[in-house]
């Protein structure tokens, strides 16, 4: 398990840096998921197996794939228009008094 | 019939080529990657068990109804929709909907604005521990079962797909769900579980568009089902008429009950209100991913985004259902009364194999590719959902509360990660139960009746009854479980062959007179023993009793300067009218 690389030090610099998103933006997954998928199954469509006798008659991998690809160009887009913004520090519950309370260490260690 | 024994291949089910597992396997790298990411990112226990709180609405929505749509949800709807029809879409817009709403409307100032951790944290500060203690306890021990189904159907899916022998496919599923959640915590599981809904729709909208292309589009599927249901056969089956199973009302199909007033009572009431209400806005496991949004207006309109998506899944899985039910033989044959050899479990198809064999049917290799992954995604992203639910509850409520308190974040946070290997250790030998069980969507309503109906009854009128006590917290949600546990019992078949028959009521119909029970005899109880019973001083309550949170804790003071289409409110407004709409399309 990796219970002992969780000790690893969390400097302020890295900590602020996850909050103005960047790679670790969902949108940025989804878009470069379903463009993988849309490129194989377009491709499929232009030079694989059609297999139109399961679908009746239709070039079910090329209309999918386009599909996919227009889907995945729009969360793209919409990423780089607007980049996710986090608020800088989320503030900790300090004041239940009925929990109990856990000892935060302050930075890393 | 002997014939069909030898349909494609003889040891899986489906048979995919290189292309198909190229695309599996990308689904496999980007699900690792997102933990291996999300690893980076947590850094104390809030984040791990609350992902910071710091997501925006739009995901922890999609979040929402993708921790639902898990492999219970696909494969149990389409199975009710190839054996009962349409009406089996009463799970999603009278038996969710309105209760994703009333969550995101009523309850969710409380859960957000009181800054719980959990929901059984929520019942401590209202309650005290008694019921505290009976809320994490059985919130826990029913996750672990569920996600034992899950994890089951997991398998069983490899099983079919890769020809593996059922336990190995439960290790290495299990494997691939643990190494992510302990990575990534909640952010893994949250961001996988969007990520998961739009591969399950590039998976399943070509699926049914497909399907439906092949049966001569939804005039073509009605012509086929009233053929089929007027067949001597269908008649000697006992399958629902041609009317029943392409309307959603009155739905006895359903229900079990053969009044169609009772049955419309019975869907309202039992489905709609006590089941749904008691599931949608109790169930942590959903909550939990409207905690972790950046502010009570997104918290709030969680479910309300949620609600969107989820009143159009039943046409991509329950449609397919219907579909398989005309189009592939096997399912045709189980329909009519036969016993088709084969299917996931290789003892013979169940209406459960339904989307796999419309799968076979009708997908090109690349298109299955996607589809599988679909399916591996839906299955691994609920049983996450049920292990990351399980491990904030079993730390903080559990843990933390009752065992070795006041130790430092790093603590809790090795406990969540070790909680989690135990979870999922013990969701593997739940797996090996749930199979011994035919219709998983009964088993799990089942559960549903016992958990949540009592649960939501004690949380209402604790709520908006100041008066309501301490005692009667823990005394009414111990009574309603046992209620709905004891009208199981003694009905025909709501526990298996364990259940003695002495109540006439089967199917669905069965759990919702338990739920409804369960129900009734909470808030009774409840009212009763407060009555006799010392209630929390009136200065403990603000934030958990409606009487007594000032308006302005309950609303975001930001609000009002969002455009009305992203206010809470409008959209609640707008999703209510889409939904009875449908309703009376279908």
């Amino acid at each position: 398990m990796s219970q002992h690389e969780i000790d690893a030090p969390a400097p302020d610099t890295a900590r602020r840096g996850r909050h103005t998103a960047g790679a670790f933006d969902i949108r940025n997954f989804i878009g470069a998921l379903l463009g993988l998928y849309g490129l194989i199954l377009t491709l499929m469509g232009l030079f694989g197996d059609k297999a139109l006798d399961k679908t009746g008659g239709v070039n079910a991998n090329l209309y999918a794939g386009i599909a996919l690809l227009v889907v995945s160009a729009v969360f793209v887009t919409w990423a780089r228009l607007k980049p996710i913004v986090v608020p800088d520090d989320v503030e900790p519950v300090l004041d239940d008094p009925t929990r109990p309370a856990p000892k935060r260490r302050r930075g890393g260690h | 019939m002997q014939a069909m024994a030898a349909v494609p291949a003889a040891d899986t089910l489906i048979s995919a080529n290189a292309v198909d597992y190229l695309i599996i396997a990308l689904y496999f790298v980007f699900v690792l990657g997102i933990g291996v990411m999300a690893r980076r990112a947590v850094s104390d226990s809030i984040d791990f068990f609350l992902s910071g709180r710091s997501l925006p609405a739009w995901v922890t929505g999609l979040a929402f109804i993708s921790a639902n749509l898990g492999a219970v949800e696909i494969m149990g709807m389409s199975a009710n929709g190839a054996e009962l029809g349409i009406s089996t879409v009463h799970y999603f817009w009278v038996g969710a909907i309105p209760a994703m709403l009333f969550l995101g409307v009523v309850m969710m100032p409380f859960y957000y604005g009181s800054k719980v951790r959990s929901v059984p944290e929520f019942m401590f500060r209202r309650f005290g521990t008694g019921a505290h203690l009976v809320n994490a306890l059985s919130f826990a021990l029913a996750q672990l079962l569920i996600a034992g189904v899950n994890l089951y159907l997991l398998g069983s899916i490899v099983h079919a797909l890769l020809g593996w022998p059922l336990w190995v496919a439960l290790l290495v599923a299990a494997a691939i769900v643990l190494s992510y959640i302990t990575l990534g915590g909640l952010s893994a599981a949250i961001y996988n579980e969007v990520l998961q809904f739009f591969v399950i729709v590039a998976a399943l909208l070509p699926l049914t568009l497909i399907g439906l292309h092949r049966v001569g589009g939804y005039q073509g599927l009605k012509d086929k089902i009233t053929e089929f249901a007027s067949s001597p056969a269908a008649t000697a089956a006992k399958v629902p008429s041609a009317e029943q199973q392409l309307h959603s009302w009155p739905g006895e199909a359903l229900s079990g009950f053969s009044s169609p007033f009772w049955s419309v009572v019975g869907i309202v009431f039992g489905l709609g209100f006590v089941l749904s209400f008691g599931y949608w806005t109790t169930n942590f496991v959903e909550v939990q991913r409207a905690m972790a949004s950046n502010s009570i207006s997104a918290a709030r309109k969680t479910p309300i985004i949620g609600s969107f998506p989820k009143m159009f899944v039943p046409f991509i899985v329950i449609l397919p259902g219907m579909i398989a039910a005309v189009l592939v033989k096997e399912i045709g044959e189980l329909k009519a009364g036969g016993t088709p050899p084969g299917g996931a479990s290789g003892e013979g198809v169940k209406y459960n194999d339904s989307l796999l064999l419309l799968m076979r049917d009708v997908l090109p290799n690349g298109l299955l590719g996607v589809a599988i992954a679909g399916l591996l995604a839906a299955f691994m992203a609920g049983m996450a959902a049920n292990i990351s639910a399980f491990n904030t509850v079993f730390s903080y409520d559990l843990w933390q509360r009752y065992i070795r308190k006041d130790h430092s974040d790093d603590y809790y946070l090795r406990i969540g990660r070790l909680a989690t290997v135990g979870a999922t250790v013990i969701a593997v030998f739940t797996a090996i139960v749930a199979s011994s069980f035919s219709n998983v969507m009964d088993y799990l309503q089942t559960l549903f009746g016992f958990f949540n109906a009592p649960l939501f009854a004690t949380f209402i009128l604790g709520m908006f009854w100041k008066r309501m006590t301490p005692t009667a917290g823990w005394v009414g949600l111990s009574a309603g479980t046992l209620s709905a546990v004891v009208v199981a019992f003694l009905s025909k078949d709501a526990f298996g062959s364990v259940s003695r028959g002495v109540i006439p009521l089967e199917g669905q119909g069965a759990a919702f007179v338990a739920a409804s029970a369960a129900f009734v005899v909470d808030i009774v109880l409840s009212v009763v023993v407060s009555l006799g019973t010392e209630p929390k001083p009136v200065s403990e309550l603000r934030g958990l009793v409606y009487s007594e949170t000032p308006r302005k804790d309950l609303v975001d003071p930001m609000e009002h300067r969002l455009p009305w289409y992203r206010r809470t409110l409008p959209l609640a407004g707008i999703s209510l009218v889409l939904v009875t709409i449908l309703n009376f399309l279908f």
